[in-house]
């Protein structure tokens, strides 16, 4: 009898777990009123996903937000990668107490210094534009410190094996070290874009046009009570909204379960 | 004469300040003078096109503590830590030695704790909506299959925060599940068979060695929980929109709409300002604690 008991409860909370996702999926492909009260016979539809995607520029929120995440990625492996080397790999004074500094960041979230970005983001005129969304998030400690990690198990001998063949020191780190961290990059990247696929709160501050808008500011204005639109239609908006990202880590779950596992224990 | 070992080592000290500067220039404009410009604002007063800003001290902090809203609104925010913190760490480290045990349909189990962690917040709340919904949200439905009155859970003081507090923890305790599950994994297996040897109780295997040997994870996972008890607040936008009459409104949220609907940038800067120094205080306690490394090896 109690050998039951752990594969029903973990069975059991899956379930739970899992619902909203699949009352979601229920809700958008039926009409809204078979969906809510869950006659089990009605026919499937997707009216809703057409008249979701007729009332927003989609297309427009899903290229920006593309865009957006591959922006922020480039910029931070650029220079996370510069960093994460000088701190790993050169030695200079005062590098420890600047490493410090570096890492205060983690603690200082761009979320909390919204009203103060906003000002700094307005004065360098990258209001209501991709980057201004990213800006911020470019020089990340997080970033620095993992790369950091990853510089610093890549053996000695190798850098100076490369130096000795007369490689300078952008060529030694190109060369040698990049390729090494191959794995940790993988990793960085599926954090960063799935944590600013998602992002919303700064996205909603510094944009105000539908040209520049990300899909969670879309689908929050979309969704809005003021919109008027009913839970069918706000649940097939939510679904395609979430359907690239859950397909790619259905695809990749185990990459991905690594990679939060990879830049969370470093 | 200066040897060429002085000389190649101020190379590579110059070239490590070149490498530094694109991440400092950038960590400077966005985190650190924002950050000192938050402690400056907050001690100035509200410009208006008559009277410009002046200096006025702790008056705007003064100014706070004497708003019920304020008051209200942090009460609210150490409700939600003290609720979301314990419960989806507890869910966290349950789901891991669940999905840790040799059960049927593991890989489904894995996926289905996991899967929330991977959506945007503002995606689960409109997920959340449709349970909440007071004429046919499907909480209301089962409560009404038991015979329960409908309940407006997001429209009624007593229930609001609590419907926010659920979607956090729906939304991470997966993720936290993911780092106690790798902890698990590094137990040796011998330490399992001495235990059955002595003839020791399951509970007593899990309490007397999984959890301690899990300590170290325990206090990341505490303090990434702690950080996000201030920064998840975006279902706020699609839920509740901090009301009722402010009963589930949470710090980042006042903050926002108080710089960017009611314009009140010093207001907003001061609360800032605690924000970072609680945050702060955090940071001090990872870096005291945790680099000391609660080992037990």
């Amino acid at each position: 009898m109690i050998r039951y008991v752990e594969p029903t409860l973990a069975i059991l909370l899956a379930v739970i777990w899992i619902s909203p996702l699949f009352f979601a999926f229920w809700a958008a492909f039926h009409h809204v009123g078979d969906a809510v009260n869950f006659r089990l016979s009605a026919p499937l539809t997707l009216d809703n996903f057409r008249t979701a995607w007729d009332g927003a520029p989609w297309l427009t929120y899903f290229l920006n937000t593309f865009l957006l995440v591959t922006l922020i990625l480039v910029g931070q492996f650029i220079l996370c990668t510069l960093a994460g080397f000088a701190f790993a790999q050169t030695e200079f004074r005062g590098r420890d107490a600047l490493f410090i500094l570096v890492l205060l960041q983690l603690f200082i979230l761009p979320e909390v210094l919204i009203v103060e970005n906003y000002r700094v983001a307005a004065s360098l005129g990258l209001l209501d534009s991709l980057l201004g969304i990213g800006a911020p998030y470019m020089a990340s400690a997080f970033g620095i410190f993992l790369m950091r990690q990853a510089f610093k198990s890549v053996p000695k001998e190798l850098d100076e094996a490369a130096r000795v063949e007369g490689c300078s020191t952008l060529g030694v780190l190109l060369r040698v070290y990049v390729p090494a961290a191959r794995p940790t990059y993988l990793a960085y990247a599926l954090v960063s874009v799935s944590g600013h696929w998602n992002n919303f709160l700064w996205p909603l501050i510094v944009t105000n046009s539908p040209s520049t808008r990300p899909l969670t500011v879309g689908l929050s204005l979309f969704a809005a009570p003021e919109s008027g639109v009913d839970i069918s239609v706000i649940s097939a908006a939510t679904v395609m909204v979430i359907a690239p990202l859950l397909i790619g880590f259905l695809i990749f779950q185990r990459q991905f379960v690594q990679a939060f596992l990879t830049a969370g224990v470093k | 004469m200066p040897d060429s070992f002085t000389t190649e080592r101020r190379r590579r000290a110059i070239h490590g300040w070149l490498l530094l500067s694109p991440a400092l220039i950038m960590l400077s404009v966005f985190a650190f003078y924002p950050s000192v410009a938050t402690v400056v604002t907050s001690l100035w007063s509200r410009g208006t096109r008559r009277n410009p800003a002046e200096f006025v001290g702790l008056e705007n902090y003064r100014y706070l503590l004497d708003d019920p809203t304020f008051w209200q609104v942090a009460g609210n925010n150490l409700f939600y830590a003290a609720v979301t913190i314990p419960i989806s760490m507890a869910l966290a480290l349950s789901m891991a030695l669940l999905a840790n045990s040799k059960i049927p349909a593991r890989s489904f189990v894995r996926i289905a704790y996991f899967t929330p962690t991977v959506l945007p917040m503002i995606a689960a709340a409109n997920l959340w909506l449709f349970f909440y919904t007071p004429s046919f949200g499907i909480l209301n439905q089962i409560g009404a299959l038991f015979g329960a009155a409908p309940v407006n859970w997001l429209g009624q003081p007593e229930t609001a925060l609590w419907a926010i507090c659920v979607v956090t923890i729906w939304k991470e305790s997966g993720f936290f599940m993911i780092f106690y599950l790798a902890a698990l994994q590094t137990i040796p297996p011998d330490l399992k068979e001495a235990a059955d040897i002595e003839g020791a109780s399951r509970w007593t295997y899990t309490r007397r060695i999984v959890l301690p040997l899990l300590m170290p994870t325990t206090l990341f996972i505490l303090v990434n929980a702690m950080i996000n008890s201030v920064k998840l607040i975006d279902h706020l936008f699609i839920l509740t929109k901090g009301g009722p009459s402010d009963s589930s409104k949470l710090l980042l949220y006042y903050i926002w709409e108080t710089a960017f609907a009611y314009f009140d940038r010093p207001s907003a800067a001061a609360m800032t300002a605690m924000i970072l120094a609680v945050l702060g205080i955090v940071a001090g306690l990872q870096f005291l604690v945790l680099d000391r490394r609660t080992h037990y090896r």
